[in-house]
């Protein structure tokens, strides 16, 4: 009854739960009373939700329409910041950065989660202690994981150097190295997320009926045969969770950035939330900030749409 | 055949053991670092340290506001946390028991708010909180994680699986939609709340950019944000920064290994859904 022990079923969004025959066709006196037992129960939410999601998301959208400091008055400039952003190279490089950390990022957690989750899947000694140590960087905080991982890291006297020393290698700059600094944020970046993405496949996993598997054994189907052809399909629902929030997760990428590099070395990690950022905070350039902030939500909204358009074509949905 | 499998199993587990410890690592190093005084200065410390003490520490309590900085993520966590609790619970009986005009296209509306990033908010948040004077004040960096999206999709998948049978009893005793809340649904669903609760304190107690935008003097800051400016601050000196680490991770830790069996499965039911 608890969501401890939810069947995997495919529940929709937008399906109505069932509601008490009483409350169907309210009296007119009982159903001001109805309205006002609704509204309390709504309020709560309701109101922070309109005053620091919703009108904000609206603001930004005509501040994006401004010149703006944040001190002196707005000044309205139509969609002279767009125009400006997009014949910037500045805005397609914290793209291309972004993009470049999604490119990094994904393949690693994704098929770094699914090792793991089939390996955890199977008869393993140590199983649930061994799960808690591979999630326990998902609690941890992203500046946390950055300020560690830049001393890990670090090229002087990090860990990481000091040991490929030990073989004679001479060990990259890491976060120094305007060529390795992304890597380096890629690297802390999957070390904190692995853990999610294979609780998220693993809970997939024990919900694929083992009589099909076996079934496929029966038939002659080698591991990797069965892998690719049973298991990979019937996890598509769970991968493509995966994916959806990856990439939304990827887009928004921030902290780790600001509290590893702040966008350099040279700029070379300067991606689209940390210039959102600078943009605001450093250079007072409000209107411009919020023109690339919505249009980051866009480039967000029309990934995630062409995704869920595209889920017919792979996802299995039993 | 069977010393295949064998063979199997125990190169399996030799992997995924290998690759715990390496996943560990870096907490372990994170503490080593803390324990030895003048770590990063010119130094690498070893695997043990031998000459260990607590000097990074004590630096960190008496040159910075360190303990009002854990106060504040400790306060701002509760309070976020027990707001959250109340505002979902709520909205999630709406959206689950109470029939209403339009009510999928309202949840339609706040699910919808969990897509739109943080980011985009800003600028207009700040303008927003400016206006009402709330830059740098507890209340300022409370008031927009006050609804979590989450926890009300959350519980209210929660309520929808408590019989509606309990709820007619209820009604045919003379209870009211809030009686019904208060006693019927609610302890009905604690594994859920205990869910929502640990995920919003966690949410809370990690969360940097708005606090980093909003909160401005040094002694209203929170740990993440007190963790990044030691970082600007001392870039050599890496045991103090790590001491700092480890405060910030301890309190998480012990949360973690205390309700290890909500977190994971918070997370995995939502891959689920």
């Amino acid at each position: 009854m608890s969501v401890v022990t939810t069947p995997p079923t495919a529940i929709p969004i937008a399906a109505d739960s069932p509601v008490p025959p009483r409350a169907v066709r309210p009296r007119r006196r009982r159903g001001i009373r109805h309205a006002l037992v609704v509204a309390a129960f709504l309020l709560p939410s309701a109101l922070p939700l309109l005053f620091f999601v919703l009108g904000p998301m609206v603001a930004a959208a005509v501040i994006s329409l401004t010149e703006w400091n944040l001190l002196a008055p707005a000044e309205w400039v139509g969609l002279d910041n767009y125009a400006k952003l997009l014949g910037d190279p500045a805005t397609w490089a914290v793209f291309a950065h972004t993009l470049y950390y999604i490119a990094g990022y994904l393949p690693l957690v994704y098929f770094g989660g699914l090792a793991l989750a089939l390996a955890l899947n199977t008869a393993l000694k140590g199983r649930s202690l061994l799960r808690g140590v591979y999630f326990l960087p998902v609690v941890t905080s992203w500046i946390v994981v950055a300020i560690v991982w830049r001393w890990l890291l670090n090229p002087s006297n990090g860990i990481v150097n000091a040991t490929l020393a030990i073989f004679g290698i001479d060990g990259p700059g890491w976060w120094t190295d305007p060529a390795w600094a992304m890597p380096s944020i890629i690297l802390a970046s999957a070390w904190k997320d692995l853990g999610f993405v294979m609780v998220i496949l693993l809970a997939g996993l024990q919900a694929i009926d083992p009589e099909l598997v076996d079934a496929a054994k029966v038939d002659g189907a080698g591991w990797w045969r069965r892998l690719v052809s049973v298991v990979m399909p019937l996890l598509s629902p769970s991968t493509f969770f995966v994916i959806v929030i990856s990439l939304i997760n990827g887009f928004q990428v921030f902290d780790q950035v600001y509290a590893m590099t702040g966008g350099g070395p040279g700029g070379s990690t300067q991606v689209v939330v940390q210039q959102v950022y600078d943009l605001t905070f450093r250079y007072g350039r409000a209107g411009e900030a919020s023109a690339l902030s919505w249009l980051l939500f866009l480039v967000i909204l029309a990934v995630t749409v062409v995704q869920v358009r595209g889920q017919r074509k792979w996802v299995n949905y039993a | 055949m069977r010393e295949t499998t064998r063979g199997r199993s125990i190169a399996l587990h030799v992997v995924v053991i290998a690759g715990a410890l390496v996943m560990f690592f870096p907490f372990y190093w994170t503490i080593v670092t803390s324990l030895s005084p003048g770590a990063g200065l010119s130094v690498t410390p070893s695997l043990w340290p031998a000459d260990a003490g607590l000097d990074a520490y004590r630096e960190l309590f008496t040159e910075l506001p360190f303990a009002r900085v854990i106060g504040n993520s400790i306060g701002l966590a509760i309070v976020t946390t027990l707001v959250q609790l109340v505002t979902s619970a709520t909205a999630a009986y709406a959206f689950s028991r109470l029939a209403f005009r339009g009510r999928t296209v309202v949840f339609g509306v706040y699910l919808a708010t969990m897509m739109i990033p943080l980011q985009v908010l800003i600028v207009p948040l700040f303008a927003e909180l400016k206006a009402f004077g709330l830059i740098d004040t507890y209340l300022g960096a409370l008031l927009p994680t006050f609804a979590s999206a989450f926890g009300i999709f959350l519980l209210r998948q929660a309520m929808n699986q408590v019989p509606f049978e309990l709820d007619e009893a209820a009604t045919l005793d003379g209870a009211g939609h809030f009686r019904i809340f208060w006693t019927v649904v609610l302890p009905n669903i604690r594994p859920a709340l205990a869910t929502l609760a640990v995920f919003g304190f966690m949410g809370s107690w990690n969360s940097f950019l708005w606090p980093l935008v909003v909160l401005r003097s040094p002694e209203l800051q929170t740990l993440p944000i007190a963790l990044a400016g030691l970082q600007g601050q001392y870039t050599t000196q890496w045991d103090v920064i790590m001491a700092g680490s480890v405060v910030s991770i301890l309190p998480m830790l012990a949360l973690y290994v205390f309700a290890q069996k909500y977190v994971i499965q918070g997370v995995a039911n939502a891959g689920l859904k």
